[in-house]
């Protein structure tokens, strides 16, 4: 693994039974970047999130490779490890924040002692030290009045509030990845923008790995520089946020584009028919084989009924599964039509 | 009816709806939140309104007291030049045959007990008419479903075609004003564009005046030919889709605009720095003014 790395998955697998969730995801983050997730519900995003947090709920089994380097090179698969060992590098090596602030935050609990509280646990800084960081990660996060808000209960904070809470939290000790899952859906949107700021702020300053979990395709590249097309529990499209977005090569990330598109910036008419991707997300498990959009791809034939390999699109700093597609019929090269 | 061509098809005249909270001492009066604050509009007959606004900006409160679902504290809502303010629910049987609602949850809105075919009959039904079979299956085409679909429950459907559903149900009745509240805010982007398109088709095809709730600046400007701004109760702009695009003139719609995280924006170069620098600076310019 080379230095920079910070996060390899390789071939993850998840399944319930024997309904597969996720098939072979793979993708690297380097020191410093920021890769979104994009998908949308009951892609596989979630999944692909807490299977390296090492919080897949009960009955879901998953195998393949993750490595994980922080504070230590990666010698350890995270699949393989147990609780203890994977507590220890939760909140630490890696953290993560929620998409919803209440859930995550202890209602019982002053947010300053929730923030001191993970410094505590993982012994980076004693008792007093880390009340007095708290209020420092509070400050950082653009909470007026620090100190005053350490001393608030979660109750009292707005949603955009308890959001920079959790977002002090997930950083108190400098993890070497930061995982978000949706964490603005559930703000307004002048709310987001600030909440977005201090995001891509708090990894910049750590020069920590970002992997930013979203279905907006506009925060996507709004925040990050590459990114993960998801669907049906594969990665079908990954590369630099221009490209994939810009020039998509899978057919489903074309329609995806297409779909979120409502400004009509290409000068089409306001009132213009909406391209749309014809059916619906399937639900888990009931993908087809082979390419899983084949079912809604109007460039479907047989041959996408066996599953199609990874096609790289050019050479990239994070490896071949950095900057790619798996398609048979794929957009913008010749042999569109 | 020539004469009631000229009557807008919803009209409200100094509209405000106070809630009382909760007393918090024994020695103060409970104190009262201004949900709707004085808001007059008038939209016309065939007309696309939108109304987009935050959370807690009172947008949908404002739609449940043009719905009839609530009463005003002052003021009057006159719907097609009948009044609603002061009706009790029992005297609105008129107004539920005029409007009709699409909610944002299709999950929550339509009974998990029911079959399709009675969902979609419901409304039907409590105006006394039960011979429906065919109406239900003319519904359902006209939103894209199959008639088999008819005999299937709720939980069998994707997110867009239970929105399709509560479209269907919703044109039952055969109304002349559809109201939306965030229709498309629960469901995935490539679903989306679908049910825009669903509903641009039906308002077009039934002649409907559209009333268009959402916090999603983008859908709005898609769907609407004039757009109502609302803040903390109140409508503090109102204008023609593209002129508030173009040239917003409050500082809140200037802070609104400024802060969506649009796709070309972003590929263009525009940072999540630069967009909270926007909204800074025009927070500040609206605090300035406002």
């Amino acid at each position: 693994m080379p230095d920079r790395t910070v996060l390899r998955v390789d071939g993850l697998d998840v399944h319930a039974g024997s309904t597969p969730l996720l098939q072979d995801v793979s993708f690297a983050i380097d020191r410093g970047e920021r890769v979104g997730l994009i998908g949308e519900s009951g892609s596989g995003k979630s999944l692909t999130a807490l299977s390296v947090m090492g919080l897949l709920p009960e009955g879901l089994g998953a195998t393949g490779d993750v490595r994980l380097a922080a504070r230590t090179p990666a010698e350890h698969n995270l699949l393989a490890l147990g609780e203890r060992a994977l507590a220890r590098m939760r909140g630490d090596g890696m953290s993560m924040v929620f998409q919803e602030p209440m859930t995550a935050l202890n209602p019982t609990m002053r947010v300053g002692a929730q923030v001191a509280e993970v410094m505590l646990l993982h012994r980076t800084r004693s008792r007093r030290a880390a009340r007095e960081r708290a209020v420092e990660l509070l400050e950082q996060v653009g909470l007026p009045d620090p100190a005053h808000v350490a001393r608030a209960y979660p109750h009292e904070l707005s949603g955009g509030q308890r959001q920079r809470v959790v977002l002090a939290i997930a950083l108190a000790n400098d993890p070497a990845l930061l995982i978000c899952d949706e964490p603005t859906t559930a703000l307004d949107v002048t709310v987001q923008a600030t909440v977005l700021d201090l995001v891509v702020r708090g990894v910049e300053a750590r020069q920590a790995a970002l992997l930013f979990i979203t279905h907006d395709l506009g925060v996507v590249a709004t925040v990050c520089e590459r990114v993960l097309v998801m669907y049906g529990g594969r990665i079908v499209e990954a590369g630099p946020v221009q490209d994939v977005f810009g020039d998509p090569r899978h057919r489903y990330t074309q329609g995806l584009v297409a779909a979120s598109d409502l400004s009509g910036a290409d000068g089409r008419r306001e009132r213009a028919r909406l391209p749309t991707i014809p059916g619906s997300v399937p639900p888990a498990g009931r993908f087809p084989a082979g390419c899983v959009f084949r079912t809604r791809c109007a460039h479907a034939t047989d041959v996408c009924a066996t599953p199609p390999p990874w096609t790289p699109r050019g050479e990239h700093p994070a490896g071949a599964t950095a900057y790619g597609y798996a398609c048979f019929h794929p957009a913008g090269g010749e042999e569109d039509g | 009816m020539g004469e009631g061509t000229g009557t807008p098809a919803v009209e409200l005249r100094g509209v405000s709806r106070q809630f009382r909270r909760r007393r918090t001492s024994l020695l103060t009066p409970a104190p009262v939140v201004d949900a709707v604050r004085d808001v007059s509009v008038t939209v016309a007959r065939g007309e696309r309104f939108g109304i987009v606004g935050e959370s807690g900006s009172g947008k949908s409160t404002l739609l449940r007291l043009v719905s009839g679902l609530d009463q005003p504290t002052a003021g009057e809502i006159l719907v097609e030049g009948r009044p609603v303010h002061d009706q009790p629910a029992r005297r609105l049987g008129w107004l539920r045959e005029t409007l009709q609602l699409v909610f944002q949850d299709p999950m929550s809105s339509l009974d998990p007990r029911m079959r399709v075919r009675d969902i979609v009959a419901e409304p039907l039904v409590a105006q006394g008419r039960h011979d429906n079979r065919e109406r239900v299956h003319e519904l359902l085409e006209a939103v894209g479903m199959s008639a088999e679909a008819a005999d299937r429950y709720p939980h069998q459907f994707s997110g867009g075609q239970r929105q399709r559903i509560s479209v269907a149900r919703a044109l039952a009745p055969g109304p002349d004003i559809l109201v939306a509240d965030e229709p498309v805010s629960a469901l995935d982007v490539s679903v989306r564009a679908q049910v825009l398109n669903l509903i641009d088709e039906v308002v077009d095809g039934f002649d409907l005046t559209l009333i268009f709730v959402s916090h999603d600046l983008s859908v709005v400007r898609h769907v609407c030919d004039r757009v109502a701004v609302m803040r903390r109760g109140e409508f503090v702009e109102v204008a023609p889709t593209e002129q508030l695009w173009n040239d917003p003139q409050h500082p809140y719609t200037q802070q609104l605009l400024a802060a969506v995280p649009d796709l070309h924006g972003a590929l263009a170069g525009r940072t999540a720095r630069d967009l909270a620098a926007d909204v800074a600076r025009r927070g500040q310019d609206g605090a300035g003014t406002g």
